[in-house]
């Protein structure tokens, strides 16, 4: 077996520095004692050790099945030896285990479908980062994005006006191709309130033009927040600070309550998705959201279905379509975003595995949030999604979720696959009808 | 806009504008926005490439700018929008224009009588508060959670006030964030504040913070309370005297803390948006007393009717005696009074506003795209494109809805009774 990296990582590092015997011991069983219960235990009494999800691992297939990058060999390295000690282990331990949860798993959940017990490791690993949250030896980067977070409601520190800004700009970029486009903010009582993450406004302005266009092409009544809460994403629920993910989430809720919207419609992205969807609503105490979510690609099928949303030529090149893991195994969205796909292009080539079973990008669960220190081994950790991507033969990938873009991105540069990624979005504002357009 | 009482209440019916009609050539109209007395409505509307005004009953404000947004009218019934011109920001207010002109304005805020205007300035990479035109004479490298008192006299912002680097998590956790009343900043700085709020009487600032990544309080004038805890939610003062109450997490749970003291046992699920009676005599909020299902609590005490979806918007009568808040279940909306439900179902409802003599509740309510307003659960008869908040007379004998129909805006007072049977 080849000789594990530990990574250097600062935040780790200065926290680990702090750590006691006690304060590890502490955390540990106050994370165990009180916000744990009979999941965990039966997960721990009924997993038997078999490996039957390690080849669900795409870190583990692309380690040549190096054991210690398996799923269950994550949870034998991270929760057993916390549990069996009841709580002693050592710094250089924690320094393991944070690398390991945090960056070493994706929390895909592509494993709880392999294990005959259904075991979900994922659940395990955010378990193992609650601890290092409160151990403070979370990795520097995502600590940072969640600081970010705290004091800005947003992923990227983006001021209150710099959001506004960034809307009106595109609103009067847009106005040279539909002379009467708009970006509605704060219209009370529109259908809709479309939201985004945080790199949106940042780097990505054109996904809101290309959003903003469809909105208004398809007759949308639409609006966006002119205050905190437009932000989606959440990276504090990827360092385990959920109570700060409750602070966003309500932000995000409470916003949408005020504007009087039926739904959220959000753009293309999976973590987004989780929290808002899954678990930022059920720890504020809603069994589902208060108000719909509806994810970008769900919206494309809708607007599609009802007709609103009309192909006006076809993207024929070949392309392939990456389902991500938190709208896919989160949502069950692959078969309606594969007709959206199909409508827009025709040459549509799977690739293998897919649907839920799809490999992760492996940027997902904020691995990629932290940062350039673990770069290198998130991209060789992910060698089969090199493989998976070149054995399509295709040139143009739709990735419909920003993670996935970002760790496509480095797995296409690195392994030279030259394939170009692509929004689904993009496609579609390339190709559909703009009766308003000039 | 004339005083409240002596608004036009007289029963009937009247057309206050065409909206396809204006004096101006217009390429569209935005938003509709009704004036408080219903004598006026008014929109942004583009007046060629790059040209925006404001319309306001068919006549345009003369000022023509790049852009202009947010417009709203004042309690007092100033129409105000913020507006743009070759770059520069300010805001105009019936046509007229502040002198002050800024990098860029946003969030405008309305004192409750309207008499003050307020909102938010980014200039030069700074930003504070600007009120009447007038903006803070400290600006700070970053500043939210904006607030405006209710009587408009003071501003107050969570501001940062030491500069921080990119990925500087250290600093971050030492704390470079402050609470600014004025533009003054308390002199102590916290890992983060949010929502600060003033007292009655504007002598003291209370703001949630937190301490460290783990341990959330109140602070009150820069001073937190002694007590952490794993999570709060904004504070709210007593309308009488400086006691404060915030929602508190305990071991998990949740509860009402007044000045450090649990007056609400932590056995909620959530607990949030709390209110006091007009006089203090009562506390209520929103609770979710059973995973999954919410309602209002009373000074503690919960009530019977739960909701799946959401509880929003809870509000107390003048007298304090009576509550109302929006509930929805399965996607559709209703109106909760006293714990009891409207028998309408909405797809939409929004604030319920109370008479002044606390006999009736009103609430503007949607159904399939058509709205129209609701008294004590009766809907008018009429539906409409497009409808504003009703206002109860000063006696609440009489009910004052405004509404779009058919291209045009109206003003109708209507009796109660005939509404409500
Ligand atoms: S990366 Fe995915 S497949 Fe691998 S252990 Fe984590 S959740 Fe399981
Ligand atoms: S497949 Fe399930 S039971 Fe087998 S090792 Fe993995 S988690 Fe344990």
């Amino acid at each position: 077996m080849e000789e594990r990296v530990w990574i250097k990582d600062e935040g780790i590092e200065a926290g680990a520095a702090k750590l006691t015997p006690e304060k590890i011991e502490k955390t540990i069983n106050a994370v165990f004692d009180n916000e744990t219960g009979a999941r965990l235990k039966a997960y721990v009494e009924t997993c038997i050790h078999c490996g039957l999800c390690s080849d669900a691992c795409h870190f583990f297939l692309s380690h040549d099945r190096d054991p210690r990058f398996s799923p269950v060999g994550k949870v034998k390295q991270t929760i057993w030896p916390m549990l069996k000690n009841k709580g002693k282990v050592s710094v250089e331990f924690m320094k393991q285990a944070v690398q390991v949860a945090q960056t070493e798993c994706n929390l895909c959940r592509r494993c709880v479908q392999y294990c005959p017990f259904g075991i979900d490791i994922a659940y395990m690993m955010s378990l193992v980062r609650r601890i290092c949250h409160k151990q403070e030896i979370t990795p520097l980067y995502i600590q940072d994005t969640a600081h970010s977070h705290a004091a800005t409601m947003n992923q990227m520190w983006v001021k209150d006006d710099e959001w506004i800004d960034a809307l009106q700009w595109q609103e009067d970029e847009m106005r040279d191709e539909f002379p009467n486009a708009r970006i509605p903010l704060e219209k009370e009582g529109a259908e809709i309130m479309y939201s985004v993450i945080g790199p949106e406004p940042k780097f990505r302005t054109q996904l809101i033009y290309q959003a903003a266009a469809i909105m208004n092409e398809t007759g949308m009544d639409w609006t966006m927040p002119a205050t905190p809460g437009w932000d989606n994403s959440d990276m504090a629920m990827y360092t385990g600070d959920s109570e700060m993910m409750g602070r966003l989430k309500r932000m995000h809720f409470d916003t949408a309550a005020r504007l009087k919207v039926k739904k959220i419609v959000m753009g293309e992205c999976g973590h987004a998705f989780r929290s808002v969807y899954d678990t930022g609503n059920r720890v504020l105490g809603w069994r589902m959201p208060p108000i719909p979510v509806i994810h970008a690609l769900e919206f494309y099928w809708d607007l599609l279905n009802e007709g609103k949303l009309k192909v006006a030529k076809t993207f024929d090149e070949p392309v392939t379509f990456h389902d991500p893991c938190n709208v896919v195994r989160g949502r069950g969205l692959h078969e309606k975003a594969r007709e959206v796909v199909r409508a827009f292009c025709p040459n549509f080539i799977e690739m293998i595995p897919n649907r839920e079973h799809n490999y992760c990008c492996s940027a997902g669960g904020g691995v990629i949030n932290c940062g350039p220190p673990f770069k290198n081994a998130r991209v060789e950790g992910n060698r089969v999604k090199a493989e998976q991507l070149k054995a399509t033969g295709v040139k143009v990938c739709i990735a419909p979720c920003h993670n996935c873009h970002g760790g496509l991105e480095d797995i296409i540069h690195t392994f030279e696959l030259g394939i170009e990624l692509k929004f689904l979005g993009e496609i579609i504002y390339e190709h559909m009808e703009k009766p308003n357009a000039v | 806009m004339s005083e409240y009482a002596a608004w036009d209440w007289s029963v009937g019916s009247k057309t206050v504008a065409n909206l396809a009609e204006c004096d101006c050539e217009i390429q569209w109209r935005e938003e509709n926005q009704a004036s408080p007395d219903g004598e006026q409505v008014a929109a942004v509307v583009n007046t060629g490439e790059g040209e925006f005004t404001v319309c306001v009953n068919g006549s345009c404000w003369e000022p023509r700018y790049e852009r202009v947004w947010y417009l709203r009218y004042s309690p007092d019934g100033r129409l105000s929008g913020l507006a743009c011109d070759e770059g520069d920001w300010t805001m105009c207010i019936d046509g007229e224009q502040w002198e002050e002109t800024y990098g860029f304005l946003f969030n405008t805020m309305f004192s409750k009588d309207g008499s003050v205007i307020a909102c938010c300035v980014a200039d030069a990479m700074t930003y504070g508060m600007v009120v009447d035109g007038v903006a803070w004479e400290n600006l700070y490298d970053n500043a939210n959670n904006f607030h405006l008192s209710a009587d408009g006299q003071k501003t107050v912002a969570v501001v940062q006030t030491v500069p921080l680097g990119q990925a500087e998590i250290f600093k971050f956790k030492e704390g470079v964030y402050s609470v600014a009343v004025d533009g003054e900043a308390w002199d102590v700085n916290f890992v983060n504040a949010w929502t600060p709020r003033f007292n009655a009487d504007n002598s003291s600032v209370a703001a949630q913070i937190r301490l460290n990544l783990f341990d959330y309080t109140i602070a009150v004038d820069g001073k937190p309370w002694n007590t952490v805890y794993s999570q709060v939610w904004e504070p709210l003062f007593h309308p009488k005297n400086k006691s404060i109450v915030t929602p508190v997490r305990i071991s998990g749970k949740w509860g009402m803390a007044q000045d450090e003291k649990i007056i609400w046992q932590p056995h909620f699920y959530q607990v949030w948006q709390q209110q006091f009676s007009p006089s203090g005599d009562r506390l209520a909020a929103i609770v979710c007393p059973e995973y999954g299902r919410w309602t209002l609590a009373v000074d503690g005490k919960t009530w019977n009717t739960t909701f799946g979806d959401m509880v929003m918007d809870l509000t107390f009568s003048p007298d304090g005696r009576r509550l109302a808040a929006l509930g929805k279940q399965d996607t559709k909306w209703t109106v909760i009074v006293d714990d009891r439900v409207w028998s309408g179902q909405y797809d939409m409802c929004f604030a319920p506003v109370f008479s002044p003599d606390s006999q009736h509740v009103a609430a503007r309510v949607e159904k399939k795209g058509k709205y129209t307003i609701a008294i004590d659960g009766k809907e008018y008869g009429q539906n409409f494109d497009q409808c504003f908040d009703p206002t109860f007379s000063p006696d609440g004998s009489k009910v004052l809805i405004r509404a779009i129909a058919g291209g045009k805006y109206l003003r109708i007072v209507e009796p109660v009774a005939n509404i409500i049977g």
